[in-house]
């Protein structure tokens, strides 16, 4: 790991929603360049903690910096602003809006009377999903209720990318997809992390996860439990972290080297 | 909006247009086509039922009886792209024609000149816009309820402010709104301008896509758009021309529609609009500012309906106890709805609540020429209605059965 901080950056947040207690000081980190996987159980606080970084909810207590220097999120656009772009479980597209329109949903290009520069904004649309090798859509200029399940996740992906994002997080990219389109964006999010982005990726798919993720962070009741180094741990090891909060594997006789398993 | 080229380098072709247009037929985007063979259809049923229906004289009279209707029915059409609804546009549109009816009356102690009454109506508008609208956006209470309410205690306003039962409105100005008419020459240079300004309009999108590299689609069809419009505009004005001439309220209604229309499609707002009737998690995560654009639209409706109940008193030179009752509300949402505009958000256009306020008119208008009492009228207006909202619902099965 680089010495220089992380591009993204969080301790000790807590968030509750009336009494219920869905973050306690939990700490989270990532760098440019890795895939971090986020993982635990459901009700673990998972998608409450990338909520509060897209400024979707705001943290009761705790920091967050990126790149080093402290900074507030209190809406979507600060967020923005900074490059932290979400992908969500559901997308967030609205349906009835084309692609080139979903794309640019809430910064669109305009000129000083608000007048939409669409010319501007179909051509960058087209220049990313070229870019992105995203070759299935067809027409960028049809509603995007017309799109098959793996399309509208092309679209959201590329909608995160398109900004200059220093930071992509991805809500269960797969979750709803077939193997074909499975494939297809682990490949995008390998790609994206090659590129120097700092991407975030939440799954319930262990498989998935050991197969891009460089470290996995692992939360389990609005708590921390461990970070591991996906080349020094096992599938075995993170299942017993998610399940039982334990952050090592029981047994630690005997272990002779890097943490590899030895029952 | 029309279906745009594709953003390959290639031109696009007449066949590949077309299939896309298709596919959007196929998949629910049926468009203005219905309103518009529904308005020729019944234009030829009365035509041939009463020989004074296709007259000069008639056509003037059937703009500035749709005038206000037409302007309601615009601005609901906002509310009802969010998924929301707006009950009171009726008795709003009432209570704007008596403020403008009590500034203006002699005698009153606070008489005030008929523009500045106008502008004072308006006002209004805003006013009760942004505080139905606060309720909605801020608060959280659903539109049907709050604009109900506005429906019940704008009623009872407008018999408080008239204890007298009527105001006859004496200021020249004021009744102008829908008894000026233009000179032949002043409607010819009208149709100039306007013709002129859309051939620009479509003239700069053209050259801007040429500039930034994206095909243009088939040049001699954006030729035909503006001599359809064109014709449309040159067609309207020779008409009234040979009775009274242009009508002041069908340029106003023209105008209040291109703006509307522009608002609508071309800029920020209008997207966010959209957006948020489509999908408002969506547009608040994205960032959009979902109670402001909700409190601008409840302000656009409530303008609007002040704009036509302004209108509707000029029309009678009068306001009665009766002002902004009626048909004035489901008229409106009529109009919008039939004109395409979908109850459940994020579908629909300023275009469809014009045709659709001009079909809604042109019943009223034929059906009274030839002499049916308002009982037909409300049975006829009540069958297109659900005609056209059963259309909409079936085209919206097969939108969401086309996707994914």
């Amino acid at each position: 790991m680089s010495r220089t901080a992380p591009t993204l950056e969080l301790r000790g947040i807590s968030k509750s929603f009336g009494s219920v207690r869905a973050l306690i000081d939990v700490d989270f980190e990532v760098r440019d360049g890795e895939v971090m996987a986020l993982v635990g159980d459901n009700g673990a606080g998972k998608s409450t903690l990338i909520q509060c970084v897209a400024g979707i909810h705001q943290i009761d207590r705790g920091k967050i910096y990126f790149e080093g220097k402290l900074v507030r999120i209190r809406g979507p656009n600060d967020a923005a602003r900074l490059g932290i772009e979400v992908v969500y479980q559901d997308l967030a597209l609205a349906d009835n809006l084309d692609v080139v329109q979903n794309m640019y949903l809430g910064r669109e290009e305009h000129d000083w009377f608000q007048r939409l520069s669409e010319t501007i904004m179909e051509r960058r649309t087209a220049e990313t999903m070229k870019s992105l090798a995203v070759t299935t859509i067809g027409s960028i200029r049809q509603p995007v209720a017309r799109l098959s399940g793996g399309q509208r996740q092309s679209v959201a992906v590329a909608r995160a990318v398109m900004w200059n994002s220093r930071v992509v997080i991805l809500d269960e990219p797969t979750a709803a997809l077939g193997v074909v389109q499975t494939r297809q964006v682990l490949d995008l999010v390998k790609r994206l992390a090659k590129q120097g982005l700092a991407v975030v990726i939440i799954s319930h798919n262990l498989l998935d996860v050991f197969e891009v993720a460089t470290r996995i962070t692992v939360l389990r009741l609005g708590r921390n439990v461990a970070v591991f180094e996906r080349d020094k741990t096992t599938q075995d090891e993170v299942v017993h972290a998610i399940t039982t909060g334990a952050p090592t594997k029981a047994p630690d006789v005997g272990d002779t080297d890097e943490g590899l398993p030895t029952w | 909006m029309v279906t745009q080229a594709q953003s390959s380098r290639a031109s696009p072709g007449l066949a590949a247009l077309l299939r896309e247009r298709w596919d959007g037929i196929r998949s629910g985007d049926i468009g203005s086509w219905p309103v518009i063979i529904g308005l020729a259809a019944i234009v030829v049923f009365f035509t041939q039922k009463n020989g004074n229906f296709l007259t000069a004289v008639n056509f003037d009279n059937l703009i500035v009886q749709m005038a206000g209707t037409a302007t309601i029915a615009i601005g609901v059409v906002f509310v009802l792209l969010l998924g929301e609804i707006d009950l009171s546009i009726g008795y709003v549109s009432g209570v704007a024609g008596v403020v403008v009816a009590e500034l203006q009356l002699p005698g009153s102690g606070h008489q005030l000149p008929g523009l500045i009454a106008i502008v004072l109506a308006i006002v209004t508008g805003v006013v009760i816009g942004a505080f139905q609208g606060s309720f909605v956006a801020l608060i959280g209470v659903p539109s049907f309820v709050v604009t109900l309410a506005g429906l019940i205690a704008f009623q009872g306003v407008i018999i408080k402010a008239l204890p007298q039962g009527v105001i006859v409105i004496q200021d020249n100005l004021i009744n102008d709104v829908a008894n000026y008419y233009f000179s032949n020459i002043a409607g010819w240079i009208i149709a100039i301008l306007l013709t002129g300004a859309y051939a620009a309009a479509r003239l700069s999108s053209i050259l801007g896509r040429l500039r930034a590299g994206i095909a243009v689609r088939l040049w001699w069809l954006e030729l035909g758009r503006v001599a359809v419009v064109g014709g449309i505009t040159f067609a309207v004005v020779a008409i009234a021309n040979r009775d009274r001439g242009v009508p002041f309220a069908g340029l106003l209604v023209a105008v209040l529609f291109i703006a509307m229309a522009y608002i609508a499609k071309r800029t920020t707002f209008g997207r966010h609009v959209y957006a948020v009737g489509g999908n408002a998690e969506a547009a608040r995560r994205a960032g959009i500012n979902v109670a402001r654009i909700r409190i601008l639209v409840f302000i656009i409706s409530s303008v609007m309906a002040a704009v036509g109940g302004i209108i509707f008193a000029a029309r009678l030179s009068s306001v009665d106890l009766n002002a902004g009752g009626g048909t004035i509300l489901l008229d409106a949402i009529a109009a919008a709805v039939i004109g395409g505009t979908s109850l459940y958000g994020g579908r629909g256009s300023v275009k469809g609540a014009l045709l659709g306020a001009a079909l809604i008119a042109t019943i009223a208008n034929g059906i009274d020429l030839i002499g049916y009492s308002a009982a037909t009228r409300f049975i006829v207006t009540g069958l297109i209605l659900l005609a056209a909202v059963t259309l909409d619902t079936v085209s919206r099965r097969r939108l969401t059965a086309s996707g994914r």
